[in-house]
């Protein structure tokens, strides 16, 4: 045993066991994130609870089960809770959800299990998902179809008009977003126009004429296309359900609030995978709703992916310049040492001070500039000096290009010199050898470069929250109207959504499953995009160690 | 043929061309990336510097040969109105920019029925000013502007408006004597008087207006206290404005008297002003403080004291906080008179000769010092937005320009305690802004720097024995087809978003770790040691059942163990709560310990942000380890050493810089995290080791604040100092941690 001590083998070990815990913390992670955020997505049973509470009162809980727990019996009894038999070391307590927001004081409740008398998840109980107030559980009582009763083949009716409803829902948010919003953004244009000629002098009584015209014109379009909106919506509203609640009490709820029903307790798991898909389907398309706390991340993933793509759009030529430098025409000067330690650097300035220079530097001083100079007319309300797309995308081009640069500088330095030589003894200029030899060679590695950067720039939220990220932009940085890309918009970006959502939002609990959620999906596509990367490097290592023997 | 050659010729050219710009270009890419850090470094020094400029005043305009003689004197918001008023109610306007520059364009005499007897200002921000006449009636005025646009162009209206009625409040005090001083103060409905009668007596009295109910005019209830626990001859008598205190000072004490309650007016203290009293130093002067929390006292040897009031444990008491010397000419010469600001806790005071002195409080700076004028100033003070002072001396008005935007920060303010008021003793204070305009910011790094590094400190502890050993093992001791495998996790673990980390740690960690306490520090306990028993199992096995598995597979093998250690070690927490805790840990540790305990403390940070930090130590580390030269290693186990020693003797040994390198990296990735400590923590600037606290860091500071904080203002630049600061830090331990991995590879190149 001495001796085995002596020999040094245990603290081996020891170094093995931290690889161990870092490796279970890794996948621990992982599976966490997966299982929590993926759970989201299944239509989970839902629970008839009848229960007698201490008081003595009976009542029914319909709900979720959200959570399970084990509470030391010793806690509850020192809190007032008193057993009729002799309880074990813990108790469960159950946490459920039970939606109905406007007609209970909670819609989660905790339950412990003594409690409970009979616990069935009877068929036909239905989960209303609303626009509004979230979920609501139920047993489906009849149908009002235009002012009309109708009990009979309920469930198929119903399918059919919450799609009636949630279609003309859709057209009326089409209209109201693309064409309505269409002429609000001419009529900003022509507010900007008069007042671009009123700062100019040139506003002549004809110019005025000219814009007043457009401007009735506009309202015009305006008036008909809101009796359209009107209409529609009127439309929507005609039919209604009538729902009996945990309470057993009779609820009437309009259509135009009910975007989807199932009855969970009735599907065969087959369904239930299909719903899961279209569950998914739908956080990924839709907006959401209900500050955040509901619906989908549609517009944080547009504008993820578009600020990240503007990013690689400006840092890749940077990065791959200086690389070129570094590593083909820089020689081992001091300067070139000085520039090396400046990279490491950058890598290493934390994320807040780049978004604390890019909130002083690009925001205020450049974006106050321009506005100055472009955009007097709109002032002072600011266009480009305010946070917005466009500074987000310099930023983290700029917290991103140490990146690019140790990557593509690795795979220039893998290419061997055999090959530049060749082609400098053929006659090439050197520009000609890097741009038709060299480049093309190291593209893999640019590749890495650019694929490491779009992954860090992704998750990266702190600079963000100074330059240009919101918890909610009511509009796209690309759409139908022109110029069709607006840089200097704010937009949504899905690790800010997970900050503004998880800490921010005013009901914690139930925006936490779609918090895990959104978590899963910027993982998913962070570690995506990571061992792409890393496989793409690995590949190249190995081709070109084949080269170079 | 000759054009063919031409053409080659040409094309040669541009070819040759098209190098030089490609070379060219490419160099100045590569520079510019030199330019980038720089450009990040002067930009933020240039953001921050101005906090540190020196203040500077310099005479504008002068008006001269008033006809006059002023008593005060004050001037609107955008310095382009300045008004004076005498003692016997004549209240005149003077235009200072426009075409009317230097003219008087209004005067106008108040409606005081009699004689005027004292004549008083308020507290600069109000801007009131009061007249006593003869039958001791008050009459409260407040010059004011009204905004007008005639032609589409801006103008200044002065007008005088009645804040209290048009009419006079009778004092209802003796009409025998009358008041030939007072001093008041104003809220709401109320107006607080200190008044002197000619027969040398003092009273405080309150005014209380009430609506009547059928002329909805309003009617004054005045209820008077004599004072008469003061001798010695009254210099100065201030009221606060909300009432509460009324300050008497005379030449050499200070009276305090609690006037909160107006039937009922307490003396709280009398302080003595001079120590010694057979020396000839006298009080000289007083004033009130922005905020009406200090009281300013300057004597006749050129000194200035701040006095407040304090609240410990103790109680309250008022006390001496800090002194000041007029300095310069000045040095030595007797305290005129004292003028605060609006807002700010800067305050002038000026000699006989003319001479004034600047001094901001909060930071103890004297700001400026110089002449606005020869001989007696009769009357100054500052524009409301402080970038102005209008003062009377020799029948000239004379208005300067002051530029000193940031008095409130010093080098030494940021880092020392600084003494705030209303706090028992000088501390360590971060709190940046209040709903009020005149609060006293308290600007110290201290708390915030401290919690930066108390967070960086917990996540090292937890991040570099596990990120170095597991770096060490990896690279020297595990079999290279598990290699390749365990990298890229790690690898991966590093590409994992700090908001995913932080969001897990804050909303599902801190719970989990409130609720199993116990077993955290279970698993602390048993994971090593079940980790050397395995091991020794693992050595007494039969040699059969251990060659099955190749050599280097030991932290495969410990998989399993660490999960059911770690299922057993929370699973049998809430035993050992109810064995040693009573059954809860939180509630023993905060009532039995007397520890805080918050949910999100640094435990949860340490874990966290560790966790962001190990793979940045692993992947360093690794790099060190893997590349010491084979040769070294297998010279060693040649000469007999074993496995073990030979790590620990020869190849941690040569790896050590870069090793150095991987914790120094490491820290300078937990210093400057944001997300991880913005969500795992309550972000509360204390200073306290406790691991069972938050804490508040330089970068969570500026996450949170920076998006409220006004383009311009102290606290924006203080927020890039604070930016600079982490910048400077990472920058200089970056730097060495590269200087040294540099030096490492060079050494291994020649090996």
């Amino acid at each position: 045993m001495k001796l085995w001590f002596k020999s040094g083998s245990p603290w081996v070990w020891m170094t093995a066991g931290a690889v161990s815990v870092s490796l279970i913390s890794v996948i621990g992670l992982l599976l966490l994130i997966a299982s929590r955020g993926l759970t989201y997505f299944w239509p989970a049973d839902i629970h008839q609870f009848e229960i007698t509470t201490q008081a003595g009162v009976s009542k029914t809980i319909i709900g979720e089960i959200y959570e399970k727990e084990q509470v030391p019996t010793q806690q509850l009894v020192e809190s007032g809770v008193l057993f009729k038999e002799t309880q074990g070391e813990t108790v469960e307590r159950l946490l459920i959800k039970t939606g109905n927001r406007e007609y209970v004081d909670l819609d989660f409740q905790w339950l412990l299990t003594t409690y409970i008398q009979q616990e069935s998840t009877p068929t036909g109980l239905a989960v209303f998902e609303r626009s509004k107030n979230g979920n609501f559980y139920g047993y489906l009582d009849s149908i009002i179809q235009d002012g009309k009763v109708v009990t009979e083949n309920k469930n198929q009716l119903l399918a059919e008009l919450i799609e009636r409803a949630v279609e003309l829902n859709d057209k009326a948010l089409d209209l109201q977003n693309g064409e309505i919003g269409a002429i609000n953004y001419e009529f900003e244009r022509l507010r900007l126009k008069q007042r671009k000629h009123e700062l100019e002098g040139d506003l002549t009584e004809q110019v005025k004429l000219e814009i007043e015209a457009q401007r009735d014109a506009l309202q015009a379009e305006y008036l008909t296309y809101e009796k359209e909106l009107f209409e529609y919506r009127n439309l929507a509203k005609r039919d209604s359900v009538i729902i009996k609640d945990m309470r057993g009490e009779l609820v009437t709820i309009q259509l135009n609030y009910i975007l989807d029903v199932i009855f969970p307790n009735d599907m065969s798991t087959i369904e239930k995978l299909g719903q899961f898909g279209k569950q998914i389907g739908k956080f990924i398309v839709n907006d959401p709703r209900e500050a955040n706390t509901e619906g989908g991340v549609f517009p944080a993933i547009f504008g993820t992916v578009f600020m990240v793509m503007l990013m690689a759009v400006i840092v890749t030529p940077f990065g791959v310049i200086a690389a070129v430098y570094l590593h083909e025409y820089a020689g081992n000067s001091a300067i070139t040492k000085i520039i090396r330690i400046s990279v490491i650097n950058l890598a290493g300035v934390p994320s807040i001070v780049y978004g604390v220079f890019g909130l002083g530097f690009f925001v205020y001083m450049f974006g106050g500039s321009i506005d100055q100079l472009f955009y007097p007319e709109a002032l002072p309300g600011p266009t480009f000096g305010t946070p917005g797309m466009l500074w987000s995308a310099l930023t983290l081009a700029i917290l991103t290009l140490p990146v690019v640069i140790v990557s593509t500088e690795e795979g220039l330095s893998r290419i061997p010199g055999s090959l530049r030589q060749g082609s400098l003894a053929l006659g090439a200029t050197k520009a000609e050898t890097l741009w038709r030899i060299v480049i093309p060679m190291a593209s893999p590695a640019i590749m890495t470069g650019l694929i490491l950067a779009v992954a860090r720039a992704a998750g990266e939220v702190a600079p963000l929250m100074l330059v240009g990220v919101v918890k909610m932009a009511p509009t796209l940085p690309l759409d139908g109207n022109f110029p069709f890309v607006h840089l200097d918009r704010k937009f949504m970006h899905l690790g800010f959504h997970i900050y503004d959502v998880g800490f921010q939002s005013p009901n914690v609990e139930a925006a936490r499953p779609l918090v895990y959620a959104t978590s899963f999906l910027l993982v998913t596509v962070i570690v995506a995009l990571n061992i792409t990367a890393i496989g793409i490097r690995n590949h190249l290592r190995e081709k070109y160690k084949a080269l170079d023997h | 043929m000759s054009s063919t050659s031409d053409n080659a010729l040409k094309t040669e050219s541009t070819r040759l061309l098209k190098d030089k710009v490609a070379k060219y270009g490419v160099t100045a890419g590569g520079i510019m990336v030199l330019c980038a850090l720089l450009l990040i470094f002067f930009y933020l020094l240039y953001i921050v510097k101005p906090v540190f400029n020196a203040a500077e005043i310099e005479s504008v305009t002068n008006i001269d040969e008033l006809t006059q003689i002023y008593a005060s004197v004050a001037v609107e918001e955008q310095n382009e109105i300045a008004f004076a008023l005498t003692e016997k109610g004549l209240v005149d306007f003077y235009a200072l920019t426009g075409n009317k520059a230097g003219q008087l364009i209004l005067s106008e005499k108040i409606p005081a029925v009699s004689e005027i007897t004292a004549f008083d200002a308020s507290a600069p921000q109000k801007g009131l000013y009061g007249y006593i006449n003869q039958q001791s009636e008050l009459l409260i005025i407040k010059p004011d502007f009204r905004v007008t646009f005639p032609d589409d162009k801006r103008q200044l209206l002065p007008y005088i408006s009645y804040p209290f009625g048009e009419s006079t409040i009778s004092l209802e005090a003796d009409s025998l004597f009358t008041i030939n001083k007072f001093s008041f103060a104003t809220n709401e409905e109320s107006i607080g008087l200190i008044h002197q009668h000619s027969d040398s007596k003092i009273y405080f009295t309150k005014l209380e207006g009430e609506e009547n109910m059928f002329s909805e005019e309003i009617e004054w209830t005045a209820n008077s206290t004599e004072l008469t626990q003061i001798s010695g001859n009254i210099l100065h008598t201030l009221v606060s404005p909300d009432l509460s205190r009324a300050f008497i000072i005379t030449t050499n004490q200070l009276y305090v008297f609690n006037t909160r309650d107006s039937s009922d007016v307490s003396l709280l203290y009398n302080v003595n002003l001079i120590a010694n009293l057979n020396s000839n130093i006298q009080v000289t002067a007083a004033n009130l403080l922005a905020g009406a929390n200090s009281v300013i006292v300057g004597f006749s040897n050129g000194v200035l004291e701040q006095w407040f009031e304090t609240n410990s444990d103790q109680g309250r008491d008022f006390v001496k906080v800090r002194q000041f010397e007029l300095s310069g000419d000045a040095k030595g010469s007797s305290v005129q008179a004292i003028y605060p600001e609006f807002y700010r806790r800067t305050f002038l005071a000026a000699t006989e000769s003319g001479h004034i002195n600047l001094f901001h409080t909060t930071s103890e700076a004297e700001l400026w010092q110089g002449k606005l004028a020869d001989g007696k100033i009769d009357s100054l003070a500052f524009s409301p937005r402080s970038n102005a002072v209008i003062s009377i001396a020799n029948n000239t008005l004379n208005i300067s320009k002051v530029e000193n935007e940031h008095p409130e920060v010093t080098w030494s303010g940021l880092w020392q305690e600084v003494w705030y008021e209303g706090y028992p003793e000088a501390d360590y204070v971060w709190q940046s802004s209040s709903a009020s305009d005149d609060f006293e910011s308290k600007f110290s790094l201290v708390p915030i720097s401290f919690g930066t590094l108390k967070a960086a400190m917990y996540a090292m502890l937890f991040a570099v024995p596990i990120g170095l050993s597991a770096a060490i093992y990896t690279a020297y001791f595990m079999a290279p087809n598990v290699r390749k495998f365990v990298k890229p996790t790690v690898e991966i673990m590093e590409a994992l978003p700090t908001v995913i980390l932080g969001f897990l740690a804050g909303l599902w960690l801190a719970p989990v770790i409130e609720d199993h306490l116990p077993g955290v520090v279970l698993l602390l306990i048993l994971l090593p040691i079940t980790i050397i028993l395995t091991a020794f199992a693992w050595h007494n096995l039969p040699a059969k059942i251990k060659n099955t598995v190749p050599q280097g597979w030991d932290s495969i093998i410990l998989l399993p163990v660490v999960v059911i250690v770690s299922y057993m070690a929370f699973s049998l927490s809430p035993l050992v709560e109810e064995w040693l805790f009573d059954g809860n840990t939180r509630l023993y540790i905060t009532n039995e310990l007397g520890i805080n305990f918050d949910q999100r403390n640094s435990l949860i940070v340490g874990i966290a942000m560790g966790f962001a930090v190990i793979p940045t130590i692993f992947s360093i580390a690794e790099d060190a380890v893997f590349s010491v030269p084979k040769t070294l290693s297998n010279g060693s186990l040649a000469l007999g050493a074993t496995q073990w020693q030979t790590l620990v003797k020869v190849v941690l040994l040569t790896a050590s810089p870069g090793i150095f390198s991987a914790v120094m990296m490491g820290l300078g990735r937990a210093v400057g995290e944001t997300m991880i400590v913005l969500m795992a923590t309550g972000n509360t600037p204390i200073m306290d080791w406790s691991i069972f606290e938050g804490m508040r860091t330089l970068s969570a500071n500026i996450a949170v604040e920076m998006p409220e904080s006004e383009v311009g203002s102290s606290h924006y630049r203080i927020l890039f100092l604070a930016a600079f600061v982490l910048f400077i830090f990472t920058f200089v331990v970056n730097t060495i941690a590269e200087f040294v991995r540099q030096r490492l590879r060079e050494k291994y190149s020649s090996l």
